[in-house]
C-alpha cells in the first residue's frame, strides 16, 4: 500500500530528556493509524513534528513523498489533546479565522462551515460565545475546525475525550467517513475498545523507542498463542479432566453457558492443528464451544509495555 | 503562507471589540476631566470668599497704602488698643489684624509689625502685605534722606540676560522649561503606553495558553508570527485608544466648561506660575517669546526621533512581555518576572526628570542614553536640548540591535513557554527552554 506519511528516524532531545529515539514509522494512505503507548511514551512530541510545531534533532518527515514544508500545514488537520478555543470570540468568526489561518479563503470557509454545522445540526450556534457552549458542543466546534479545510492527514490526539457516548459514537462516524472518504487518520488514545473499532495500523511507542509497528492484524497473529477457549460437556467430568491436563497445557476458563461442562483454555504446540484438538475432544465428550483466544490491543498493549 | 495580517486583524478587533477596553477608552478621559475639573472648581471656590483684614496703624503711616481688591477687603480701625482690636477682629470673624505699632525710625518697622489671625495665614498673604509695607517703608526713608523716589523709580535699571548659544541659537529660561515639558511628556508617554499595552499583550498571551488554544494555532502558523501580530495587533489597539483619550479628553473638557463654566486649564501649576514670574512683561511677551522658542526646538528631528525611539522602545519591552506571558500559568505567576522589566523603566524615568533636568549633557545622563533599555525615555528627553545626530543614531542603532536580540530570546521563550502547562517556570528553567 502506498504511504502517505513516512518518518524517518527521527529523533529529539529537551535538555538531557531523550523523548523520541529513531523513530521510523509508515503510515499507509486512506488507513486509520493508532499511535499508542503510555503517557509520556513521547506520542505528543512526535505529533508536534509532523505539525512543525517542534523541530526534530534528525530524521526527516515525509508526507506524500517529499519533505515536509511549511505550506504543508494545509494538508494536515490536527487536534491536539490540550485543546481550547478563545473563550471570549463567536463561534462563526472563530472557525472561520482559523480555517483562514489554513489556508481558506473566507468565502470558501463559509460555505464549507455551513455543511458542516447543518451536518452536526448545530448551525444556530454561530453568534454564540464559546464561554457561552458546553464542553461537548465546544469540542464539537473544535472537531469542524479540525477537518473544514479538507486535509488528507488527520491527526486526533484522544478526539473523544469530552464527548458523552452519543457524540462519540457521531465522531467516531465522522472520523471513519473521512477516511471512506480519502483521508488518512492518525489516532492517538488510550481507550483500546476505540483502537480496537477503528486503527487499520497500530505503532506502539514506549520510553522513547518504538516497540510494535504493523498491521494491527497482523500484530494479533503474531501475539496469538494457539490457545482455545472449549467447553466440553462429559459424563465423566474427573476423568476427562485429568486426562485434559495431563495432555494439554492449560488454564481455567469461564464463560457464560446454558450447559453443565468443563470449561478450558487450551494452549496447543505450535506444529499442531487445532483440528487434531477438535478431534480428541470429540472423542472424550460433546464439544459445545470451540474459540480461538484472539489477543486484543489491551492484552498487546499491556504485555508489550511490561516486556520492555 | 503569510498570515501576519489575519493576525492582527483579529488580535485588534478582539481588543476594541472588548468590553473592558471600550469601557476604559471611554471612563478614563471622563474621570481625569472629572478631575481636573474638580480641582480648578475646589481651588476657586478656596480662594471664593472675601476676606477682611483689619488693620490697626498706630503709625498712621500706611493707612493709604492698603488697596481692596476682588478677594481682600481691609478694614482700618481707629482709637483702638491692640487687645480691643484683636477681639473686635476675633468676633467679627475677621481673616486677621494687621497691627503696625507706633515706632521712633522708620527702620524699626521691619521688625515691629505683627499679623494676627486664627490659624497661620497663607503665605502668600504674609507676603502680600510686607511688600506693602516695605515698599512704603522705603519711600519713606528714601524721602527722609531727600531723594525723589519717583525719579530713582524711573531711572531704575533691569537686566534681563539673554542667552545664546555659541553657534548664535537665542535661548532662555522659558526655553529650557519648554524643552523639558516637550522632553518629559515623550519619554512619559512612553513610559506609560509600555507599561499599558505591555500589559495587555502579556494578558492576551497568557490567555491563549489557558484557553489552551495555542497549539492548534501554532499548527497552522510560525510562533513568531503570532508573536510579532500580537505585540502589532495590540499595538494598533493602544495607539487608537490614546487617540480616542486625547479627542475624548478635548470634547469632555470643552463640554464641561461650557455646562459648568470651570476652566479646567485654569488649574494653576507651581511650574506654570513659575514660567509668569520669570517672564516679566505682559502675555502678549510671553506669547512672542514662547512662539521663538517652538521655532528653536529641533521640531523635525524630535518628530522623527520620537516616532523611532517611540517604536524602538515599545518593541523592545513588548517582546519582553511576551515572552513573560508564554513562560508562566497563569497572571499571579508574573510577578517575580515583572521586576526586571519594571526596574530600568523606572530608572530611566528618574534618570530623566532628576538627571537630565539638572544637566542634559552630563556624564550619566549621556550612559543612560545609550543603555537600550533606557535610552528611548532618556534619549527623547535629552533631544529638545540639542544632542549632536551621530549619537542618536548611536543610540538608535543600540536600540534595535538589542531589540532583534530580545525578539530572538523572546521567541525562543514564547516558542517552548506556550507548549509548557501547568509548569511553574524559574529563571533556570527558562534558560534551559534557550537551548532547546
Amino acid at each position: 500500500m502506498e504511504k502517505l506519511l513516512v518518518a524517518d528516524n527521527v529523533s529529539k532531545s529537551f535538555g538531557d530528556y531523550k523523548a523520541l529515539n529513531d523513530i521510523s514509522i509508515e503510515v499507509p494512505r486512506g488507513s486509520v493509524f493508532g499511535l499508542l503507548g503510555p503517557n509520556g511514551a513521547g506520542k505528543t512530541t512526535f505529533i508536534r513534528i509532523i505539525n512543525q510545531i517542534t523541530m526534530p534533532d534528525s530524521g526527516v518527515i515525509l508526507l506524500d513523498g517529499k519533505p515536509l514544508q511549511p505550506d504543508d500545514i494545509q494538508y494536515i488537520g490536527y487536534l491536539p489533546e490540550e485543546r481550547g478555543l478563545y473563550k471570549s470570540m463567536k463561534v462563526g468568526e472563530q472557525v472561520l479565522y482559523l480555517a483562514q489561518l489554513k489556508g481558506l479563503s473566507k468565502q470558501e470557509a463559509k460555505i464549507r462551515l455551513k455543511y458542516w454545522f447543518d451536518r452536526l445540526e448545530i448551525g444556530d450556534w454561530w453568534n454564540k460565545k464559546i464561554q457561552e457552549l458546553s464542553k461537548g458542543m465546544a469540542q464539537k466546534i473544535q472537531f469542524v475546525v479540525t477537518v473544514l479545510h479538507q486535509p488528507k492527514l488527520l491527526i486526533f490526539d484522544e478526539p473523544f475525550s469530552g464527548f458523552d457516548p452519543i457524540n462519540a459514537n457521531l465522531i467516531k462516524d465522522e472520523i471513519l467517513k473521512l477516511r471512506d472518504d480519502g483521508a488518512t487518520v492518525i489516532f492517538s488514545t488510550h481507550r483500546m475498545e476505540s483502537v480496537e473499532e477503528m486503527c487499520d495500523h497500530i505503532a506502539l511507542i514506549h520510553k522513547a523507542n518504538k516497540v510494535l509497528d504493523g498491521r494491527l492484524i497482523d500484530i494479533k497473529r503474531a501475539y496469538k498463542s494457539n490457545t482455545f477457549e472449549v467447553g466440553l460437556q462429559t459424563e465423566n467430568k474427573s476423568v476427562v479432566s485429568k486426562l485434559i491436563e495431563e495432555q494439554f497445557e492449560v488454564f481455567p476458563a469461564s464463560f457464560k453457558s446454558i450447559n453443565d461442562e468443563l470449561q478450558y483454555k487450551i494452549k496447543i504446540p505450535a506444529n499442531s492443528s487445532p483440528n487434531d484438538l477438535v478431534g480428541y475432544l470429540t472423542s472424550k465428550g460433546q464439544l459445545n464451544h470451540f474459540v480461538e483466544v484472539i489477543p486484543s490491543a489491551n492484552d498487546i498493549f499491556i504485555e508489550t509495555v511490561q516486556n520492555n | 503562507m503569510n498570515h501576519l495580517p489575519l493576525i492582527i486583524k483579529r488580535e485588534y478587533i478582539n481588543k476594541v471589540r472588548n468590553k473592558s477596553f471600550i469601557i476604559m477608552t471611554f471612563l478614563s478621559p471622563l474621570i481625569m476631566v472629572g478631575v481636573f475639573t474638580l480641582v480648578a472648581y475646589l481651588s476657586q471656590l478656596n480662594n471664593d470668599g472675601i476676606r477682611t483684614i483689619s488693620v490697626l496703624d498706630e503709625s498712621g503711616l500706611f493707612i493709604d497704602e492698603f488697596e481692596n481688591s476682588d478677594g481682600l477687603r481691609f478694614n482700618i480701625l481707629t482709637d483702638l488698643n491692640l487687645s480691643d482690636a484683636k477681639k473686635l477682629s476675633e468676633l467679627s470673624e475677621d481673616y486677621g489684624l494687621l497691627f503696625i505699632p507706633k515706632f521712633e525710625n522708620i527702620e524699626d518697622v521691619s521688625k515691629l509689625v505683627t499679623f494676627y489671625s486664627e490659624d497661620s495665614a497663607s503665605l502668600q498673604q504674609i507676603d502680600d502685605i510686607e511688600d506693602v509695607i516695605s515698599e512704603k517703608a522705603n519711600a519713606l526713608k528714601l524721602k527722609e534722606a531727600g531723594i525723589d523716589a519717583e525719579r530713582i523709580k524711573k531711572l531704575r535699571i533691569r537686566v534681563n540676560a539673554k542667552q545664546e548659544t555659541y553657534k548664535g541659537k537665542e535661548t532662555s529660561k522659558l526655553g529650557s522649561i519648554l524643552k523639558l515639558a516637550f522632553g518629559g511628556a515623550a519619554g512619559y508617554l512612553l513610559f506609560m503606553f509600555i507599561i499599558i499595552y505591555g500589559n495587555m499583550i502579556m494578558r492576551s498571551v497568557i490567555e491563549e495558553k489557558t484557553s489552551r488554544i495555542i497549539e492548534v494555532i501554532i499548527s497552522s502558523v510560525k510562533p513568531i508570527q503570532l508573536l510579532l501580530g500580537k505585540i502589532l495587533g495590540t499595538s494598533l489597539a493602544g495607539i487608537t485608544q490614546f487617540l480616542a483619550w486625547v479627542i475624548l479628553m478635548g470634547v469632555f473638557s470643552v463640554l464641561i466648561t461650557s455646562i459648568f463654566g470651570i476652566d479646567p486649564s485654569t488649574t494653576q501649576s507651581p511650574q506654570q506660575e513659575l514660567i509668569s514670574q520669570n517672564v516679566d512683561g505682559g502675555t502678549q511677551q510671553i506669547v512672542q517669546d514662547l512662539i521663538l522658542e517652538i521655532n528653536n526646538l529641533p521640531i523635525a528631528n524630535l518628530v522623527v526621533m520620537f516616532l523611532f525611539f517611540f517604536i524602538g522602545g515599545y518593541l523592545l519591552y513588548a517582546s519582553l512581555y511576551a515572552a513573560i506571558g508564554a513562560a508562566v500559568d497563569s497572571e499571579t505567576d508574573t510577578q517575580q518576572f515583572m521586576l526586571p522589566i519594571l526596574m530600568p523603566l523606572i530608572l530611566a524615568i528618574y534618570v530623566g526628570f532628576f538627571t537630565v533636568i539638572e544637566n542634559p549633557h552630563g556624564t550619566v545622563s549621556q550612559v543612560f542614553s545609550y543603555i537600550p533599555f533606557t535610552s528611548p525615555v532618556v534619549m527623547l528627553m535629552r533631544i529638545p536640548f540639542g544632542v549632536p545626530i551621530w549619537q542618536q543614531i548611536l543610540s538608535l542603532v543600540i536600540l534595535f540591535v538589542t531589540f532583534m536580540g530580545t525578539v530572538w530570546f523572546a521567541a525562543k521563550i514564547y516558542k517552548v513557554g506556550i507548549l509548557m502547562y501547568g509548569k511553574k517556570a524559574s529563571y533556570r528553567e527558562i534558560f534551559k527552554w534557550l537551548k532547546y
